[in-house]
C-alpha cells in the first residue's frame, strides 16, 4: 500500500484517478483502518485529504453553512452557530463512536460508508443537505441522499471526492433534531435512527416536514406520509400517532444481531414521535 | 513495501521513524518506538486502551496511521508525568484503587485528562459520558469515576 | 448468626488498611509489561490460521506455497504436535483444541500457524495455505444438540453417570445428581410451587488484554515462554506435557496481566508458539487478535434449566428440583456439574434435587468465567424464589431468610456448613436504606442471593530477609486485581514490620516450587496462608539469630512489633533487637534469614452474597437503565477493604451485562457474528450508577485471620437480581437472559395483546 498527503484537491483527484488498483480517501479514518485491520480491505493507496486547503473550516455564508471534507465531529459540536441553527444535525455526528473517535470522525466519511444505520446522514437528509463533488471532469453539487445507493455503496465515481457539505439557510421558526435506539448510552451501532426537520408558522403550526429514518431498510430513507401527517398540525396527539404509524409503514428492516423486524419496525415510529417533539420545541413550539 | 519517512513530536521529543505506510501509530508506537503504554484491546476504536493526543485532539492510536502523524504534536502516557511527579489523576487513580488489572489505565488517564482540560468541573454524567470510550473490565468504573472527581476537584483548588 | 467468634476480636495493626498498591506507579506510567509489551531479540511474529467452518473434516493441508514465501521461517499443523498424551482424555482435549487434527469443531478452530518475519509476511503466508475440508452438519445450540437428529460431533462419548452405559454416542458428556430427602414427597407437601424454563446466552469474561506469549526454545530443549496468565505454573506443566519437553526445561514468567476472570487459565496459543520457535529456533511471538479472542478463546457456557420449587404458604420450602443444561463448547467438561451443586447452595432444603446434564457443541472450549457456572443456576433458582414469593404474597427477603442455610445446614451439594454468611447478607439488605428508597415511574427492584464455593490448592511462600533488614516475599500466584498489595500487607502484619519494607514479587516458574492458578478466589487467601506460615517461619530463624546474638537458648526469645525481645526477665536483660540488626549480623550468625512455606490450602471457606438492583425501563423501547445497585457480601476479613470493593464492584459490573446485553450470536451457518467489542456489548462507564458495597466479616475457621474469597461469588447474584427488578417494572417474568431490548419489549407488547 502507498500513502499519499497531497496538498491540493486537484492532485488528490488525480492520483485517485489513476490508480489501478483499490484506491481509498483517508480524512478521519475510523472506518477504513477498522476494515484494513479485519483485512476486508486491502488497499493500494490511501490519499489522505487533510493537507489540502479547507478541509477542516467550517464557514457560514448568507446561503447557510459549508462543512470541509475533514472536520472531526468534535469541531461541529464546538461551533456554536451550527450547533444553534442544526443541533439535530450536529447531535447526529456527535454520536457517532467514542470521544476518541469524535476526534477523527467526519460527516463525510460517515456518508461515503454507506451505512443504513449511519448516524451523521439521516439528519442531513432531512436537512436537504447537498454534497459537493470533486471529481476528473470537475465539480457537481448533489443531495445527501443521493450519496448512499445500497449497504457499503455509494454513487461516486472514481477520482470523485466529496470535498464538503453544504447545509440549506435556516428559515425562521425552524429546527430539528435526531434521535437513535442503542442498547447502551454510548459505543453502538444505531439499531434504529430518527431524524425530523421542522419549520413552523408563527403560531406554532408545522408548515413544513421532513421525516428520515435508519436502520429500517438497505438505505436512509426519507419518509414523505410521515412529514404529511406532520404538516398543518401543532403536533397534537393525533398527528404524532400518524406520525408513528406512517413510520413503522415504511420500514423494511432485517433481522440481525443488532435487532430484530418486529424491534425495529415499532421503535421507528416511537423514535420518530420522540424527535418530532424536540424538534417542534426547539423549533420554539409551545 | 518501502517505507514512509516521519517527522515528528511525541511528548515534546523530536522523534523520526520509517513505517509501513498502512502500519497503525498504535504499532509504531509499540513496535517501532517501544513505547508500550498505549495498549491494543481491540484495535478497532471499540476500547480506549490505544488513546493518546494529536495535536490536543484525543484519538485512539489504532485508527490513525503512523504516516499521518508527520509534523503533529503526539502525547502518549510516557509524557503524562513531568519528570518523578505524577500527574493528579495518576497519584488519584492509585490512592483511589482505580485500577485492578490495569490494563485500561492508561487509555483511562489520557481520556480523562482530555476531559478535564476542557471541562474542569464536570458532572457525574459528564465523566461517565467522556470515559464511555474506555472499556474497563475489573472496576465497574466506580472507582475511576471517583478518582476523576477527586482530581476535578483538587486541581481546580490548586 | 454467630457473628463473635474470636477471630472478630483480631487486633491487626496493618490488616484491614488500605495503602497504595506496589505496582500502581508501574500501571500509570505505562512502564508495567502485559503479554504483548515483551519482545525478543530477534523474535518472529505469529500468526494462526483458522477455521470458517462450524465443523468439518479437514481432507489435507498444503502449506508449500506458504513455506516458499520469502520470511516465513516455521509452519505448523497438527503433525508438529504429535499425541503425547497417552490416554490422558482431558489432555488430549486440549491438544486438539490448541491445534485441531482430523476435524474442526468450531468457527475459529486452529488449523495451521505461521512464523515469519513480520506481521505483514505471516499474513501472505496464512493466505497461501490450503486447506480442503469437507463439511459437516454442525450445531451449536444445546437443547438442539441434545436431540437425537443432531449432529454428533464426537463418536467416542458416550454418556458416563448413566446405568447401562449407552452404546451409541451423543452429544450429552455427562450427568449427575446432586441433592437429599425426597422431593417428591416435598411437592406434595407444598401449597404452591412454581415451575420454568429458563435460558441464559453464552458470554465472554471480556479481559481488555488479549491473550499473548513471547516463547522461546532452544534446540538443547531448554526453552522459555513470558506469557499473560492466571496460572504460569499449570500453563508450563500443561506446554511442557503436550510438546515433550522437561518440566523443568521450560521456565515461564507470568508479565503482568491484563484481566482474565478465569479465562486465562487454559492454554490455547501457547504450544503453538513453543512449537513454531522449536521448529524456527527463534523467540516467537504470538499474540491474539480482539476477534480470535471472541471466536477462539474459552468463553462460559449457555444455558437451559428447569426449575421447580415448591413452598407452604408459611414460605417453607419444601422442595427444590432442578435440571441443568451446559454446554462445555466442542469438548467434554463439567460445567453443569458446577452449576447444580451450587444452584441451590443458599438454603437450607429438606427435599432438593438437582441434576447435570452436560452438553457438547459446535462452539469454542468454554473456561471458567468468574464462579464458573453459578450465575446462570442461580439466576433460575432466585427467579423461581421471587415468584414463589409472589405467589405465597410474602416478601422476597422474608422468604429467603426463613430458608436461608446456616451453621449445620446439610449443603444441597453434599459438606455440612460451618459458619457462613448467607443470613447476615440477607439481614443487611433487608434494613439496607436502597429497600427502603422509593421507586419512580417504570422502575423496579430485585434482589437475589449467590453462592461460591472457593478454593484452595497448592501453594507456597518464599520470605528473604535482605541485608538492610527489608523483605521480599516471592509468590506464585499472580496478581489480578491488586494481591500484591494484600500479600504485603500480610507479611508485614506478621513480622511487624511497614508495609513499605515488604516487596511481594510473583516469582517465575524456576524460582519458586509448583502453585496453582489465581482461580477460584483463592489467590489472597491461599497464597495468604502460605505468606503467612513463611512469615512465621521466618521469625523463628530471626529469633533463634537474636539468641545467637544473645548468647541464650532460642525458646528464649519473642517476636513483638518487629523485634526480638528476650521473653521474660529470667531470659536476660537486653535491649529489642530489630529486623534491620539481626538482618545486619546475617553473616556472623548463620548466614541469609529467610522463612519458607509449602502447603495445600484447605478450608477456603465458602461465601455468599446478596445483591439489590432497582431498573428503569422504557416500555416502548424495552431499552432498561440500572439505577441503583448494592452489593453485601462476606469477605471473612478483608485484608484491604478497597480491593475487596473493586471485586464486589466488578463482579456486579459483569453480571449486569450478561444480565442486559452481552450475548454470542451465531449464525445458521454456525459462524460467531459479533466477535468484537462493537457488538459483544460489555457495559460502558455511561451505563452503570455507582456500585454501593457493604463487607460483612464472619471469619472463616480455617484461616489465621478468618479470610475468605472474595473476587467471584459478586458475579453469581446479579442475572437474577436484574431479572427480578426487570420483571418487577415490567410485570411479566423474564426468563431468558440477557433481557436485551428486544427481548423485554417483545415480553411487553405479548402481554398488552
Amino acid at each position: 500500500m502507498r500513502y499519499e498527503a497531497p496538498e491540493t484537491l486537484k492532485s488528490a483527484v488525480t492520483m485517485l484517478a489513476k490508480e489501478k488498483g483499490l484506491a481509498f480517501v483517508l480524512a478521519g479514518g475510523t472506518d477504513l483502518l477498522v476494515k484494513m485491520k479485519g483485512g476486508f480491505l486491502e488497499p493500494d493507496l490511501v490519499v489522505d485529504i487533510k493537507r489540502i486547503k479547507g478541509v477542516f473550516d467550517i464557514t457560514k455564508s448568507a446561503t447557510g453553512f459549508k462543512i470541509g471534507a475533514a472536520v472531526p465531529g468534535v469541531a461541529l459540536g464546538e461551533h456554536a452557530a451550527l450547533v444553534k441553527a442544526w443541533p439535530g444535525i450536529v447531535e447526529g455526528a456527535n454520536l457517532i463512536g467514542s470521544k476518541q473517535v469524535q476526534g477523527r470522525c467526519t460527516m463525510v466519511g460517515n456518508l461515503c460508508n454507506g451505512s443504513p444505520a449511519a448516524d451523521g446522514v439521516p439528519a442531513l437528509i432531512a436537512a436537504n443537505a447537498k454534497v459537493v463533488i470533486s471529481g476528473p471532469k470537475g465539480k457537481r453539487t448533489i443531495p445527501v441522499e443521493q450519496v448512499p445507493v445500497s449497504p457499503g455503496r455509494i454513487s461516486l465515481k472514481k477520482g470523485e471526492i466529496i470535498e464538503a457539505i453544504l447545509l440549506p439557510k435556516r428559515p425562521a421558526n425552524s429546527s430539528d433534531a435526531y434521535l437513535r435506539f442503542i442498547p447502551r448510552t454510548e459505543m453502538d451501532i444505531a439499531v434504529v435512527s430518527a431524524a425530523v426537520n421542522l419549520t413552523l408558522d408563527g403560531k406554532g403550526t408545522i408548515k413544513d416536514a421532513r421525516v428520515v429514518l435508519g436502520a429500517v431498510a438497505p438505505t436512509i430513507i426519507v419518509v414523505p406520509a410521515a412529514a404529511k401527517a406532520l404538516i398543518g398540525s401543532k403536533l397534537d396527539a393525533a398527528a404524532l400517532a400518524k406520525l408513528a404509524a406512517a413510520c413503522s409503514a415504511a420500514c423494511k428492516p432485517i433481522d440481525d444481531k443488532r435487532g430484530t423486524i418486529e424491534f425495529r419496525t415499532k421503535v421507528a415510529g416511537v423514535l420518530a414521535r420522540r424527535a418530532a417533539e424536540i424538534a417542534y420545541k426547539r423549533a420554539g413550539g409551545k | 513495501m518501502s517505507g514512509v519517512h516521519v517527522t515528528t513530536t511525541i511528548n515534546g521529543d523530536a522523534v523520526e521513524f520509517v513505517c509501513n505506510a498502512d502500519e497503525p501509530l498504535l504499532d509504531v508506537l509499540r513496535n517501532r518506538l517501544g513505547m508500550t503504554g498505549a495498549k491494543e484491546g481491540c484495535g478497532t476504536g471499540d476500547c480506549g486502551a490505544c488513546s493518546v493526543t494529536i495535536n490536543g485532539r484525543l484519538v485512539c492510536s489504532c485508527l490513525v496511521l503512523g504516516a499521518e502523524i508527520q509534523g503533529a504534536k503526539v502525547g502518549t502516557i510516557e509524557g503524562m508525568a513531568k519528570g518523578d511527579k505524577l500527574h493528579p489523576l495518576q497519584q488519584n487513580f492509585i490512592s483511589h484503587a482505580a485500577l485492578q488489572c490495569g490494563i485500561c489505565t492508561p487509555g483511562f488517564l489520557i481520556a480523562a485528562k482530555a476531559l478535564l482540560d476542557k471541562n474542569p468541573d464536570p458532572s457525574e454524567e459528564e465523566i461517565r459520558f467522556g470515559l464511555a470510550g474506555n472499556l474497563c473490565r475489573c472496576t465497574g468504573y466506580d472507582k475511576i469515576v471517583r478518582a476523576v472527581q477527586a482530581t476535578a476537584k483538587e486541581m481546580r483548588g490548586a | 448468626m454467630p457473628l463473635d467468634t474470636n477471630f472478630t476480636n483480631q487486633k491487626f495493626k496493618q490488616v484491614g488498611t488500605r495503602p497504595l498498591r506496589p505496582d500502581g506507579v508501574d500501571k500509570v506510567t505505562g512502564r508495567a509489561k502485559y503479554g504483548a509489551d515483551y519482545n525478543a531479540p530477534g523474535q518472529l511474529i505469529a500468526l494462526v490460521l483458522r477455521s470458517p467452518h462450524a465443523h468439518a473434516r479437514i481432507k489435507k493441508i498444503d502449506t508449500s506455497k506458504a513455506e516458499k514465501l520469502a520470511g516465513v521461517k516455521a509452519i505448523i499443523t497438527s503433525a508438529d504436535l504429535p499425541d503425547l498424551t497417552a490416554g490422558d482424555r482431558g489432555m488430549r482435549d486440549m491438544l486438539e483444541n490448541c491445534m485441531a487434527r482430523k476435524k474442526v469443531l468450531y468457527d475459529g478452530h486452529a488449523v495451521a500457524a505461521v512464523a515469519a518475519i513480520d506481521q505483514t509476511t505471516a499474513r501472505k503466508a496464512l493466505k497461501l495455505i490450503q486447506v480442503d475440508y469437507e463439511i459437516l452438519p454442525h450445531v451449536t445450540d444445546l437443547d438442539e444438540a441434545l436431540k437425537p437428529s443432531a449432529p454428533v460431533i464426537h463418536n467416542d462419548i458416550f454418556t458416563e453417570g448413566v446405568e447401562p452405559k449407552p452404546t451409541k454416542p451423543s452429544n450429552n458428556n455427562k450427568r449427575a445428581s446432586f441433592g437429599h430427602g425426597d422431593i417428591e414427597q416435598g411437592f406434595k407437601d407444598a401449597d404452591v410451587i412454581v415451575e420454568h424454563t429458563y435460558k441464559t446466552e453464552q458470554t465472554h469474561q471480556g479481559y481488555i488484554e488479549p491473550h499473548a506469549c513471547v516463547a522461546n526454545v532452544s534446540p538443547d530443549g531448554q526453552g522459555e515462554l513470558w506469557v499473560c496468565t492466571q496460572g504460569h505454573f499449570v500453563y508450563r506443566n500443561q506446554c511442557a506435557a503436550l510438546l515433550g519437553m522437561d518440566i523443568s526445561k521450560l521456565r515461564v514468567t507470568a508479565s503482568e496481566i491484563g484481566g482474565g476472570f478465569g479465562g486465562k487459565t487454559h492454554i490455547w496459543t501457547e504450544p503453538l508458539a513453543l512449537a513454531l520457535s522449536r521448529k524456527a529456533n527463534r523467540p516467537v511471538k504470538l499474540t491474539m487478535s480482539r476477534e480470535e479472542v471472541f471466536r477462539c478463546s474459552g468463553p462460559t457456557s449457555s444455558t437451559s434449566i428447569d426449575m421447580k420449587i415448591g413452598a407452604k404458604r408459611d414460605g417453607t420450602i419444601t422442595a427444590a428440583h432442578g435440571v441443568l443444561r451446559y454446554h462445555g463448547g466442542a469438548f467434554p467438561a463439567t460445567w453443569a456439574e458446577f452449576g447444580a451443586m451450587t444452584a441451590f447452595a443458599c438454603y437450607d432444603l429438606k427435599n432438593v434435587k438437582s441434576e447435570s446434564i452436560e452438553v457438547i457443541v459446535n462452539r469454542p472450549k468454554t473456561a471458567a468465567y468468574r464462579a464458573p457456572s453459578a450465575p446462570m443456576a442461580a439466576f433460575a433458582v432466585e427467579s423461581a424464589i421471587d415468584e414463589l414469593a409472589k405467589k405465597i404474597g410474602m416478601d422476597a427477603v422474608e422468604l429467603r431468610i426463613r430458608n436461608a442455610a446456616k451453621q449445620g445446614t446439610k449443603s444441597s451439594y453434599g459438606p455440612v456448613y460451618g459458619p457462613i454468611g448467607i443470613g447476615a447478607t440477607l439481614e443487611a439488605a433487608k434494613n439496607h436504606a436502597h429497600m427502603k428508597a422509593p421507586l419512580g415511574k417504570n422502575q423496579g427492584r430485585g434482589m437475589a442471593c449467590g453462592f461460591w464455593f472457593n478454593f484452595g490448592g497448592q501453594t507456597c511462600c518464599d520470605i528473604n530477609v535482605t541485608p538492610d533488614g527489608t523483605v521480599t516475599v516471592a509468590v506464585g500466584t499472580i496478581d489480578v486485581g491488586g494481591s500484591r498489595a494484600s500479600i504485603g500487607l500480610m507479611a508485614a502484619e506478621e513480622l511487624g514490620l511497614p508495609y513499605e519494607n515488604v516487596r511481594v514479587v510473583i516469582a517465575d516458574t524456576s524460582s519458586l516450587g509448583h502453585n496453582d492458578m489465581t482461580d477460584g478466589s483463592r489467590g489472597t487467601f491461599s497464597t495468604g496462608l502460605a505468606t503467612i506460615a513463611a512469615a512465621r517461619n521466618c521469625i523463628k530463624v530471626l529469633c533463634a539469630r537474636a539468641a545467637k546474638m544473645w548468647d541464650i537458648p532460642e525458646d528464649a526469645v519473642v517476636w513483638e512489633d518487629g523485634h526480638a525481645k528476650p521473653a521474660g526477665t529470667n531470659a536476660g536483660n537486653f535491649p529489642p533487637l530489630s529486623i534491620k540488626e539481626i538482618a545486619a549480623a546475617a553473616g556472623n550468625t548463620g548466614g541469609p534469614i529467610a522463612g519458607h512455606n509449602e502447603l495445600v490450602a484447605d478450608g477456603a471457606g465458602v461465601s455468599f452474597a446478596t445483591h439489590i438492583c432497582d431498573i428503569e425501563v422504557d416500555p416502548e423501547t424495552g431499552r432498561s437503565t440500572v439505577k441503583r445497585y448494592t452489593v453485601i457480601q462476606d469477605a471473612g476479613k478483608a485484608i484491604h477493604p478497597s480491593y475487596v470493593e473493586g471485586q464486589y464492584q466488578g463482579g456486579a459490573a459483569q453480571g449486569i451485562g450478561w444480565a442486559l446485553n452481552e450475548e454470542y450470536i451465531y449464525g445458521k451457518d454456525g459462524r460467531l457474528q459479533n466477535a468484537g467489542f462493537l457488538d459483544y456489548r460489555i457495559p460502558v462507564c455511561s451505563d452503570l450508577p455507582f456500585i454501593d458495597t457493604m463487607i460483612l466479616e464472619i471469619p472463616n475457621p480455617n484461616h489465621p485471620y478468618g479470610v475468605r474469597g472474595v473476587g467471584e461469588t459478586s458475579i453469581v447474584p446479579p442475572l437474577a437480581a436484574v431479572a427480578n427488578a426487570m420483571s418487577n417494572a415490567v410485570g411479566i417474568r423474564m426468563t431468558h437472559i440477557p433481557m436485551s431490548p428486544p427481548r423485554v419489549l417483545k415480553a411487553i407488547s405479548a402481554r398488552k395483546h
